[in-house]
């Protein structure tokens, strides 16, 4: 068994060499793919639960919202598009945003919302307009957390975006859901690449959410590491 | 010449054969044989992947909490399998233990670790110091503190892990549909492929709604299990 594993395993290093290009286009295709429903998600997500934030209103929903989005599976949301929109990029990207707004607008509504209310009422003493109290103490203090978000939502973006191959959203995912055409070996491949693109956006964004972390907040950030990661 | 034999498929109702948005008399009919069966697996699914995942992260993080060196390799191996796509998972195991139940457990199990293990370490870090003094000084043993004051006092972080290890297996688990026609995600699959809708709508519902009552009642669990909270929550 474990010989045959071997085997498998070996033929799928074959198969990465022989149809680079395949993989190529479609890894790229996949982040293609993956960058637009960031982008989407990021533009409902972050000004949403900023305001929310900002105005300490809408607890309750902007808390919740990310369980409900870990609730509900991702093939469940593809599969219930598809059936609304039909089968295409339309259908993929509505899925993927669906499932990437909750933890960017929960983990920005906190991260606003938990801001040192002493910062806030020092800055609105020194008489700044509520606008410049967001732009220059709330924004920049929320920065990290904010951040975070964006990073499990692009992980788990690059995950679901795998499963909306079977509605006709490309990438990666058109190798891994069809086993006839590509055999056990091109899976295993595109696996493969699909868990390094995964790991890959994870530890970039982690770096760049570090770069973002204002050299005073550095300590407070390093022993803080948001659990409300959602799985694919 | 012999006539040829035609299956009966039995009568299609005018809404199922138009395929509109839900048809109440499919889920009806098909409630026995289709969703029943597939609802029951899903529930096996999650409660043997959460199982095997609470015992090893429990393990894992008592072992954590005494020997520190253990807590980074776990968290770091478990984080990286929490990375990985489910679909890519199951594929790369696919290979080692084919297309079974097998392929789908390791994979689930393996996605519940770094929750349940994370929590269960903070919530034995958390317990306060002048607790475990006042259990020393009432003279109890390493092991007596850990079974009477530690554990009991994580309790609730142990259940906020296990809320999240649930819900997100019983989202998981429909994904398993592509190795094996296991779970809700069979139905799902099948009718994706056929443009079936009354039976993606009628399986997905199940699937939200098993993981909103699985979540429920765990909330319930955590009352029943830390009755000396009560008095907390009220005041």
């Amino acid at each position: 068994m474990i010989l045959a594993a071997l085997d498998v395993f070996a033929n799928s290093l074959d198969f990465l060499v022989d149809r680079r290009e395949l993989l190529l286009e479609k890894t790229w295709e996949h982040i293609e793919l993956s960058l637009v429903a960031l982008a989407i998600s990021i533009l409902i997500g972050v000004p949403l639960g900023v305001a929310l934030g900002h105005l300490h209103r809408g607890s309750f929903l902007a808390v919740n919202i990310a369980n409900i989005g870990r609730a509900l599976p991702t093939l469940v949301v593809i599969a219930v598009g598809f059936t609304v929109l039909g089968i295409g990029f339309t259908n993929v990207i509505f899925a993927l945003v669906v499932l990437g707004v909750p933890p960017i607008l929960t983990n920005a509504y906190v991260a606003v919302d938990e801001v040192d209310r002493d910062a806030v009422e020092a800055a609105r003493g020194m008489g700044m307009t509520p606008i410049q109290v967001l732009r220059r103490v709330e924004l920049p203090l929320a920065l990290p957390l904010l951040f975070a978000g964006i990073r499990t939502a692009a992980v788990f973006i690059v995950a679901t975006a795998t499963i909306a191959a079977i509605a006709g959203g490309g990438g990666l995912g058109d190798i891994l859901v069809n086993q006839a055409a590509y055999r056990v070996e091109g899976l295993v491949a595109a696996a493969l690449c699909v868990s390094v693109l995964a790991l890959a956006a994870d530890a970039g964004l982690g770096l760049l959410q570090r770069l973002l972390t204002p050299a005073g907040l550095k300590q407070q950030v390093s022993s803080f590491e948001p659990d409300v990661r959602p799985v694919v | 010449m012999a006539q040829p034999v035609i299956p009966d498929f039995g009568e299609a109702s005018e809404c199922v054969s138009e395929n509109r948005l839900f048809c109440p008399d499919w889920v009806r009919d098909n409630w026995d044989p289709v969703l029943q069966p597939a609802l029951v697996q899903h529930i096996q699914l999650t409660l043997i992947a959460v199982g095997f995942g609470f015992v090893i992260s429990l393990g894992a993080a008592l072992a954590a909490h005494r020997l520190r060196f253990v807590e980074r390799p776990f968290a770091w191996v478990s984080a990286v399998i929490y990375t990985i796509p489910s679909l890519a998972l199951f594929q790369l195991l696919v290979p080692i233990t084919g297309l079974t139940v097998t392929t789908v457990e390791i994979a689930l199990v393996g996605y519940t670790l770094l929750i349940l293990f994370r929590n269960t370490l903070a919530g034995l870090r958390a317990v306060p110091p002048e607790v475990l003094e006042a259990a020393r000084g009432m003279g109890l043993t390493a092991g007596q503190t850990l079974w009477r004051v530690e554990l009991p006092l994580a309790v609730p972080a142990i259940i906020a892990g296990l809320r999240i290890a649930v819900v997100s297996t019983i989202a998981l688990a429909t994904v398993a549909a592509f190795v094996v026609s296991r779970g809700l995600g069979g139905p799902i699959l099948g009718a994706l492929r056929l443009d079936f809708r009354t039976e993606i709508i009628a399986a997905g519902a199940l699937a939200v709604g098993l993981a909103v009552l699985a979540d429920v009642l765990l909330v319930l669990m955590q009352r029943l299990a830390t009755p000396w909270a009560a008095s907390r929550r009220s005041a």
